[in-house]
């Protein structure tokens, strides 16, 4: 058994952004939503949680930015254990984005973008150059700054919901299912957008879907999860031949998938 | 007589006793929201506590008006005074609307909205004070406009223990056998608490998140 470490472990990889060691979650009243996970993910790489609605990856992102705790076992985020993190610290460090994108609804673009910073005491002089940054960044033009989120299109708003994850240039961002929502058409070119700006940026990042297709496109690693385990971690080419039933049933489901559609 | 002509001939008494009662509203409103937003909050924060106080609250509100002002005539300070005695009645009839509306307010803010916040790095507080209540607003106004309307109602039996207000009138011309003088109470009455129905409607409106 590992020492329960307060600081940063001897044996910690400094390729490592964020380990998962021996994690389990457990409910207060019963029920287990992830069994013993031992993941690390390397810096600069963007690793996908796959795997159905309830198979855990969803409270496995929540683990890494103290959302949750773990019952037992430990979250390494940057070498130190997510309970010897200030979570408030920890969050603002790492960047979020949900499908459900959350942008606050009586704050503006420009508001919405720049909250990290300001709770961080920017100068507003300089959050605004961030803000106009990142709205370039992410696509979008700088009038929209000024905009309320009800005023945005669907992809609008998961741009800025992007660019709010990015503002304090967090080393590490989370993402859970954030092109969930789109339409087909929307949610492909943000993915092309994303995987461009994440070849650019080397964030680590940690992105949670249930669709093959994108996990494949936008993965440097998938690791898949069900009813609270992991199954196994594959390259996006390792996968494809995967022997393991339910990749191999993900692979099928993919290309009957894909077989439709062509002939559509 | 006709009812102008009885405000043309008593029109000092008229407005002092329509001040009174909007001093004794706004007094106990002012109180209701200092004491129920904050309890209204603090339910969200323990669920636990959410049917036991806001039970408590229910129970106070079946009380017979009446029956309460007379209840509070004994207590100690408060019923040295019947405009003591009018306010605390006024302030305990206001609590659930005030706290339930508060708790409902907050709690029906966008979880997303919360769950982003918070894995932002936003505090309790600010969380609290930029999010949650900015959110909840115009669902807390909506309650005070409720606690309002039926203070302006409830006030006018505060004269029954003397406290003064509109229902002078009201019981007046009910021993005098007299329309007119209840009228004057009772027209007045029901002006405010259109008044305040309309201008708490308008800013609850304007409140109102997308």
């Amino acid at each position: 058994m590992r020492p329960a470490s307060h600081f940063m472990p001897a044996d910690a990889h400094p390729d490592v952004a964020v380990e998962f060691r021996d994690v389990s979650y457990r409910l207060d009243h019963g029920g287990t939503l992830l069994h013993g996970l031992n993941l690390a993910v390397r810096r600069g790489e963007l690793l996908v949680l796959l795997g159905r609605s309830g198979s855990g990856k969803t409270t496995t992102l929540k683990l890494v930015n103290r959302l949750l705790d773990p019952s037992s076992g430990q979250v390494l985020v940057e070498g130190r254990a997510s309970t010897q993190w200030d979570p408030i610290q920890l969050r603002r460090h790492i960047g979020y984005a949900i499908q459900d994108v959350g942008l606050f609804p009586h704050f503006n673009v420009e508001r919405n973008i720049g909250l990290v910073p300001s709770l961080e005491g920017w100068p507003q002089q300089r959050i605004q150059e961030r803000v106009r940054e990142l709205l370039q960044l992410v696509g979008l033009e700088p009038q929209i700054a000024h905009r309320r989120p009800r005023e945005l299109s669907g992809g609008q708003r998961q741009r800025v919901g992007v660019a709010r994850a990015l503002a304090a240039d967090p080393p590490i961002l989370l993402m859970d299912e954030p092109f969930g929502a789109l339409d087909a058409l929307t949610r492909a070119e943000l993915q092309r957008e994303f995987l461009n700006l994440q070849q650019r940026l080397r964030k680590t990042t940690v992105f949670v879907t249930h669709d093959l297709r994108e996990a494949l496109l936008l993965g440097s690693r998938v690791a898949l999860l069900e009813s609270g385990r992991l199954l196994a971690t594959y390259t996006p080419e390792e996968f494809l031949h995967a022997k393991e039933p339910l990749a191999a049933a993900y692979v099928a489901a993919f290309l009957a998938d894909s077989k439709t559609q062509g002939g559509a | 007589m006709s009812l102008w002509q009885f405000f043309a001939q008593n029109r000092a008494e008229v407005w002092q006793l329509t001040l009174e009662h909007l001093w004794m509203v706004g007094i106990s409103m002012a109180i209701a929201v200092a004491i129920g937003v904050p309890v209204g909050v603090w339910l969200t924060r323990r669920q636990v506590m959410e049917k036991p106080v806001l039970g408590v609250a229910n129970v106070i509100q079946t009380i017979p008006s009446l029956a309460l002002f007379g209840f509070l005539l004994p207590a100690p300070w408060i019923g040295a005074r019947a405009e003591r005695i009018a306010v605390l009645a006024l302030v305990l009839y206001a609590l659930l609307p005030v706290i339930r509306n508060t708790y409902v307010g907050i709690m029906g803010v966008d979880r997303a909205v919360v769950e982003a916040g918070r894995g932002m790095g936003m505090t309790g507080r600010q969380l609290l004070f930029q999010v949650e209540l900015p959110l909840a607003l115009s669902v807390i106004i909506a309650g005070v406009r409720v606690a309002t309307v039926i203070s302006v109602g409830l006030a006018t039996i505060a004269a029954a223990i003397g406290a003064g207000g509109l229902g002078e009138f009201i019981f007046r011309g009910l021993a005098m056998v007299n329309n007119v003088v209840i009228l004057a109470g009772a027209v007045p009455a029901a002006l405010l608490a259109l008044l305040a129905d309309f201008g708490l409607g308008l800013l609850e409106k304007r409140l109102r998140p997308a």
